[in-house]
């Protein structure tokens, strides 16, 4: 047991951040809030970068990784706030499917496609396995006003039977649980990062407003709730790719519970730091948090993940 | 990263396992609450039981005659003890899991030589004498004092909230040496032999009706100037070293404990009729039990981090055991307001062995909210030291 990060994924790490620091900056990542498109120029970069490839094999032009790494990945495209369907197209490219694809769960209603004009091929989850089908056949009108800027939505009456891909999806969406976790984890770390940097620089009453305990304590609170998260997101990554370390289910469940809490909760509070300015459009913290909320949606409800845990003991 | 244990540790495991299966059934009965005699002599039998078998300070370096085993091999102690229901580290809490390792690690030879094999063969229990009535959180403005009188100190003043201290042989003592520098700069860390001439313990009732803590008071103590760890008005570094210990790593052992409690937690809910099925049948108690599972899994996963983490640096654990205490107590606060929500009028009569271990758990809970550190102080640690937020003021 060494539950700390190896050399080679401390590399992979600096590489992503680096990636991430270099190309994906804010600027450019909220210049389709206008357009609500997804950049397409960023998604290949994505591609090249190994993002989707990451856990292919070698000998399918993959990176040969396993969820260990891909968690680290997935953080730090959080933390950046990297838009589009990125755990859905990672999951895809399991069942050799290319290009950018998206995920819907049949049942859950109202029928809600992300970023459906952008997409080449979508995802069903649905209670008899995992389906796919083409994007262009899934009949959606784009929503006029939805919650996150940077995820358009799109209502669909109903959707296409599509192709069975695995008639249990129960393992695939243990992975892209895990992956969401991970990339809450990294949204939660990065509105602390920048609670804590605005609590340094704002001044009221002659200091920063970081030295007052109601402040401080708020962003101590942040750390804890990313830090435990974090620690859960890793053991979810490591035990998905090695289960006799642990129960895969109660890993993942257990991460994302509380990774999703981290996250809204992170981004609430970043917003409450950040005073008035925290409620400006202009400043990006919002974007995080409604990044948060709409990822705590994704393969069930914190309700439904506490019933589990429940089951378990 | 890897979560796996290797072949040598799984041995370690299987040999541990086999061992306690061994020994539990010839273990007298654990004596009950008051009986603080009787409860040392429970705990320190184990304590030397372990030690004859190999495992008494499980993660103290070999050459202070520690086992000093891997950090798994360290946390499948804390699994497979409570597991199989072995006793807790009770009265050796103070001597194993911080004045020891302190020693360890600022002691002198001799200091090392004299006292580390006496805690690890159970035969000298310690206890804490830092906090003061008027020096709590700010325990460096603590006001004993200590004179040099050849080669003593002679030490006068009180201690407080002192645990184990009427069951304990040695403590560790905070004094002032120097009125006049600075709070920080004037305070030395000395042994403190608890029979010396002078010590009055008085116990104290705390509000769950044990006498488990107590004032000490000092009326011209003499201690002698060998039993000085670090140098003189060095003392306040010292009892950081004392401090990474205590909140690093002394809460993790309660932890699986926590997990166990909170089972039989669930077991109760199946049991508690309501309406017209048991509290099980309520979706909001099941979420909060299940809400409890999580956060308990994930404080495993964050002190299997923070072993790596210490393994790998110097050995003293870093400042993650403040993340670890903050939340871990406040689960622990969430857990006793559940099992008060669930026993509702049962929870009045302390009758029944099951109703008593989760109402006392309630109001522990609140000890660990202040003892070691309150939570408002771990989170002034966490916002300075690991966030570097400037300091109010
Ligand atoms: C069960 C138990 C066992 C103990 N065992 C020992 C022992 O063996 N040896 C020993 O030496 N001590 C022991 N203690 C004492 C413990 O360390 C102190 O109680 C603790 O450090 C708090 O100090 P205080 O009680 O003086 O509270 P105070 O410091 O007076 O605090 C009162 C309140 O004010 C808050 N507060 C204080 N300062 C600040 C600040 N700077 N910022 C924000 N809030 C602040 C606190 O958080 C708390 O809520 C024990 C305590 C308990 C409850």
């Amino acid at each position: 047991m060494d539950f700390e990060l190896s050399a080679d994924d401390l590399a992979l790490q600096s590489g992503i951040v680096e990636l991430c620091r270099g190309r994906f900056t804010m600027d450019r990542i909220r210049a389709s809030e206008e357009t609500g498109a997804l950049d397409q120029e960023m998604w290949s970069e994505l591609v090249d970068a190994g993002v989707f490839s990451l856990r292919l094999p070698e000998d399918e032009g993959g990176v040969g990784l396993g969820c260990t790494q891909a968690v680290l990945v997935f953080e730090q495209l959080g933390r950046a706030l990297v838009p589009g369907p990125l755990v859905a197209t990672h999951l895809g490219a399991d069942f050799g499917l290319t290009g950018i694809v998206g995920m819907v769960d049949r049942d859950v209603s109202p029928l809600l496609v992300e970023h459906l004009d952008s997409l080449d091929r979508l995802l069903i989850l649905a209670p008899d396995g995992v389906w796919v089908c083409d994007a262009d056949d899934v009949q959606g009108g784009q929503v006029d006003a939805f919650l996150d800027p940077l995820t358009p939505l799109y209502a669909a009456a109903s959707l296409p039977k599509g192709q069975l891909l695995a008639s249990d999806g129960a393992g695939m969406k243990l992975r892209g649980a895990a992956l969401t976790a991970a990339y809450q984890v990294g949204i939660a770390t990065a509105v602390t990062e920048r609670a804590v940097a605005y609590a340094k620089e704002r001044r009221q009453f002659d200091r920063p407003i970081g030295s007052f305990q109601a402040v401080k304590h708020i962003c101590a609170d942040m750390l804890v709730r990313a830090e435990v998260a974090r620690a859960a997101v890793y053991a979810a990554g490591v035990i998905l790719d090695d289960p006799s370390a642990g129960d895969e289910t109660r890993a993942v469940v257990a991460a994302q519970l509380l990774a999703n809490e981290a996250a809204v909760a992170n981004g609430k509070a970043c917003v409450q730091v950040h005073g008035g300015m925290g409620f400006t459009w202009e400043v990006d913290v919002h974007l995080f948090l409604k990044r948060a909320a709409l990822l705590a949606t994704h393969f069930g409800s914190n309700d439904e993940r506490a019933e589990t845990m429940a089951a378990f003991l | 990263m890897d979560l796996r244990y290797s072949e040598s540790e799984e041995r370690f495991r299987a040999e541990l396992r086999a061992w306690l299966l061994n020994v539990l059934p010839a273990l007298p009965p654990k004596p009950s609450g008051e009986e603080w005699h009787a409860r040392r002599t429970y705990d320190t039998t184990w304590q030397r039981m372990l030690f004859e078998a190999g495992y008494a300070g499980i993660d103290w370096p070999r050459a202070v005659g520690g086992r000093e085993a891997t950090p798994a091999e360290q946390l499948i102690f804390l699994e497979e003890t409570e597991r199989a229901g072995a006793p807790y580290v009770g009265v050796n809490f103070v001597g194993l899991l911080h004045a020891g390792p302190t020693l360890v690690a600022e002691g002198s030879d001799e200091q090392k030589a004299r006292f580390l094999p006496k805690i690890l063969r159970g035969e000298e229990v310690w206890c804490q004498c830092f906090s003061e009535p008027n020096a709590g959180s700010d325990l460096a403005s603590l006001q004993t004092k200590a004179v040099r009188d050849g080669d003593h100190y002679v030490v006068n003043g009180q201690k407080i909230w002192t645990s184990f201290a009427h069951v304990a042989d040695y403590g560790e003592l905070l004094v002032r040496t120097d009125a006049d520098a600075p709070k920080h700069e004037g305070i030395t860390w000395l042994i403190l032999p608890m029979d010396a001439p002078g010590i009055e313990v008085r116990p104290m009732r705390t509000i769950a009706g044990s006498r488990e803590f107590s004032e000490v008071f000092f009326n011209d103590v003499r201690v002698p100037v060998a039993n000085r760890v670090g140098d003189e008005n060095d003392g306040w570094r010292i009892a950081m070293v004392t401090f990474s210990f205590e909140r690093g790593t002394a809460f993790v052992s309660e932890l699986l404990s926590s997990l166990r409690m909170l089972e039989r937690l669930a077991d109760l809910a199946r049991k508690i009729p309501r309406a017209d099925g048991t509290a099980w049948d309520d979706a909001g108690i099941r979420r909060d039990l299940g809400h409890l599972a999580a956060d308990f899994d994930a404080l495993w996963a964050l002190t299997k981090r923070n072993v790596t983490q210490a393994a790998r640096g110097t050995g003293v654990p870093g400042l993650g055991g403040s993340v670890f205490k903050l939340h871990y107590t406040e689960a622990r606060h969430r857990m006793g307001d559940l099992a008060m929500r669930l026993l509702d009028r049962s929870s009045l009569s302390l009758e029944d062995q099951e109703t008593a271990e989760h109402v006392r758990g309630w109001l522990h809970a609140m000890s660990m909210t202040i003892a070691a550190g309150t939570s408002q102080v771990q989170r002034n640690i966490v916002g300075e030291r690991i966030l570097g937020l400037p300091k109010e003021r």
